[in-house]
């Protein structure tokens, strides 16, 4: 196997959970039109959900992930209703600030709690080897749940009555009312599973590579960057954009020192920004 | 009445300056945060167990006089502005006699500005970049071996076990392993080595994937490289996961924490250029043996010196005995003092270098090379394994 090809898969496993982190952020940015701030401390905080219950319960470490989405939900709300409620409608500064101040309280607690010193979660999977190339079998695994997570949404989104409700408030607050939807129901539901999704996403992240409660910063700008990418409030297409600059990374270290990928990422998402404002599939299917 | 006030008055006096132990304040930054944060704790403790054993006993007798020792610190977040803001404050607010280093080159080297600028003696450990010391500073001391020496043992070792070996070096972005690799490119090209890759990557970096996938192209069959703990650990937790055909490993800094172990499978045969281990049995000519040093440590922390614990003991150790050289704290004869150190204990010899282009640079310490092998129970243990003379265990080579 070329190193160019093996480069690509690693890079295509990665960007499914890069695309994971991102779905969260693109939903509650589409829908409620707040970006959220408190992404990259909630991976954090998934992070660490699957760190504790995994210790807790040393059983195969991708079950945990129902109980730190279930976690993540609640958190949602909790954060939903302190903090996010009371700004929707304003100015995106206002819940710029707000959201700012919820990551700075959990950066915080998070720091007296597990100081900065990097965890790990012991929980390793046998790996696929092909040639001189060994993929790594957690990766692999978060590669698939990350996939399966995103499809699940995406199927909740279309398939279900809250789901279809959610695209409603996204598509026209007022109207959806009108039709007897409770939009600040819907927006606090929206909101939860936004923060499940980053939650999850730090969860797989965790299984991968070791993490401060400060790990969630990078996620946060990646998944910036993989929302712009697929334009705003499209779940799947996020989880795609996440693959592809996954894929992207995967091709072009082979041929370039790794620290300039930042430099790559954010040159895309300013080409993205002024080609495509909103975001390449929306061009693709206008 | 009036003269008998004033007789007790000096009679207090003289009671408090001669027969109670003055203090002398030392400064320092500590990372309780962020990515020095493991390293930097490890060399506290050394500072602490020192001052410690040093107040048990009365303090340092310098002069006719005795003074305890008192610590006054901050967490500078592992972020060099911290720095910069933190010893202007612990020199002009909090009036420290004298300074220790903050932990990592570019905290030092940022940290050295100041106690430079303000003429205050500051003893550096956990710092080997050698730069900083060519700057024309007066009052900084290296405790440390200069990055420059750190993998040249390594390099030595592997010309014994396997002169044909392909190269990799893969290292952290930063001043320290920069120091430390462009020396060892050299010198492995002087001696003949095919230096098959070489790489830096970002501090933060948590994904290895893209860099270890190049290394398996080049097909090199040694890697040398890392930088602190949390990268270091990472790379070595990936290079293990993802089955990389190497036959020896070596890491900067990361390996020597006892936190190393914690890795399993992943931490055996990987191999660290350290300043000092618990097995190194120098001769102390000042200071507490290795054996009692290590004993000393455990008992407090419950876990055993690393080499940034040994060069924060030995860090207080030095100054000790600059002082009471001295015969006393006055800043000048202190660093005269230093500047005519030349002494062995349990951390090896330390003596600077007074030349003007490199003042305060170490040149009388010495590094070995310890590996992390199985002992017969199967319990990770490092060992010593270069040089020859002072081994405590046989080179694993290859490691797989």
């Amino acid at each position: 196997m070329s190193g160019i090809l093996a480069s690509m898969i690693d890079g295509l496993l990665i960007g499914s959970v890069y695309g994971l982190a991102a779905m969260g952020l693109s939903l509650i940015w589409g829908v409620m039109d707040v970006i959220n701030l408190t992404h990259g401390a909630v991976i954090a905080l998934g992070m660490f959900g699957m760190y504790i219950l995994f210790a807790a319960f040393p059983v195969n470490a991708y079950l945990l992930l129902l109980p730190v989405i279930a976690a993540g939900l609640l958190l949602g709300l909790l954060i939903y209703w302190i903090a996010v409620h009371w700004v929707i409608g304003r100015s995106q500064l206002s819940s710029l600030l707000s959201t700012f101040a919820v990551n700075m309280m959990i950066i915080g607690i998070g720091t007296a709690i597990w100081s900065t010193s990097p965890y790990n979660v012991n929980f390793t999977l046998r790996g696929i080897t092909v040639g001189a190339y060994t993929f790594d079998g957690n990766h692999l695994a978060a590669a698939g749940a990350a996939v399966i997570i995103g499809l699940a949404l995406e199927l909740f989104l279309y398939r279900t009555r809250p789901g279809k409700a959610i695209r409603a408030v996204a598509d026209n607050r007022e109207a959806a009312e009108l039709m007897g939807i409770s939009s600040t129901m819907v927006l606090a539901l929206a909101f939860a599973i936004g923060i499940a999704l980053a939650a999850s996403s730090g969860a797989l992240v965790s299984t991968l590579f070791p993490f401060t409660i400060l790990s969630g910063a990078g996620y946060q700008m990646k998944s910036f960057v993989v929302t712009v990418l697929a334009g705003l409030g499209k779940p799947l297409g996020a989880l795609v954009a996440g693959v592809l600059l996954g894929l992207l990374e995967g091709a072009v270290t082979p041929f370039i020192a790794v620290s300039w990928i930042p430099l790559i990422e954010f040159g895309l998402f300013v080409v993205v920004l002024v080609a495509f404002p909103k975001g390449i599939f929306a061009r693709a299917t206008a | 009445m009036k003269r008998l006030v004033l007789a007790v008055f000096v009679l207090v006096a003289l009671f408090v300056t001669t027969g109670f132990a003055q203090t002398l304040t030392v400064g320092f930054t500590v990372s309780n945060t962020g990515s020095m944060n493991v390293d930097s704790v490890e060399q506290l403790h050394g500072f602490e167990l020192w001052r410690d054993q040093v107040n048990a006993a009365g303090g340092i007798k310098a002069g006719g006089k005795n003074y305890k020792i008192q610590f006054v610190s901050y967490d500078d977040e592992s972020n060099s502005k911290r720095v910069q803001q933190l010893y202007s404050r612990l020199i002009l607010q909090d009036k420290a006699d004298f300074l220790f280093s903050p932990y990592s080159s570019p905290l030092t080297a940022t940290a050295a500005i100041v106690t430079e600028q303000y003429e205050k003696v500051m003893l550096t450990t956990g710092a080997a970049e050698g730069k900083t010391y060519t700057l024309g500073n007066h009052y900084l001391f290296q405790m440390f071996t200069p990055g420059a020496e750190y993998l040249k043992g390594v390099l030595d070792m592997l010309k014994t076990k396997d002169p044909k070996a392909a190269v990799a070096f893969v290292y952290e972005d930063s001043s320290f392993s920069v120091s430390v690799v462009n020396p060892a490119k050299a010198y492995a090209q002087q001696l003949g080595f095919n230096v098959a890759f070489s790489e830096a990557y970002a501090p933060n970096t948590t994904d290895f994937s893209a860099i270890i996938d190049k290394v398996i192209a080049s097909k090199s069959t040694v890697l040398l490289g890392g930088g602190h703990y949390a990268d270091g650990s990472t790379l070595a937790r990936q290079v293990y996961s993802h089955k990389v055909p190497l036959k020896m490993v070596t890491l900067l800094v990361a390996p020597d924490s006892p936190k190393w172990g914690e890795l399993g499978d992943a931490a055996v045969g990987v191999i660290v250029p350290s300043q000092w281990e618990p097995q190194t049995a120098f001769k102390a000519q000042y200071g507490p043996s290795g054996a009692d040093f290590a004993k000393a440590y455990a008992g407090k922390y419950n876990t055993p010196p690393s080499y940034e614990s040994a060069g924060g003991y030995a860090c207080g150790l030095v100054l000790q005995r600059a002082i009471e050289q001295a015969g006393g704290p006055d800043t000048a004869k202190v660093a005269a003092a230093l500047n005519a150190t030349d002494i062995t204990t349990f951390y090896g010899r330390t003596k600077f270098s007074t030349a003007a282009n490199e003042h305060g640079l170490q040149v009388g310490h010495a590094m070995v090379l310890a590996q992390w092998q199985k002992d017969k129970s199967g319990a990770l243990v490092k060992q010593v394994v270069w040089p020859l003379a002072a081994k405590s265990a046989n080179l694993v080579y290859p490691i797989h």
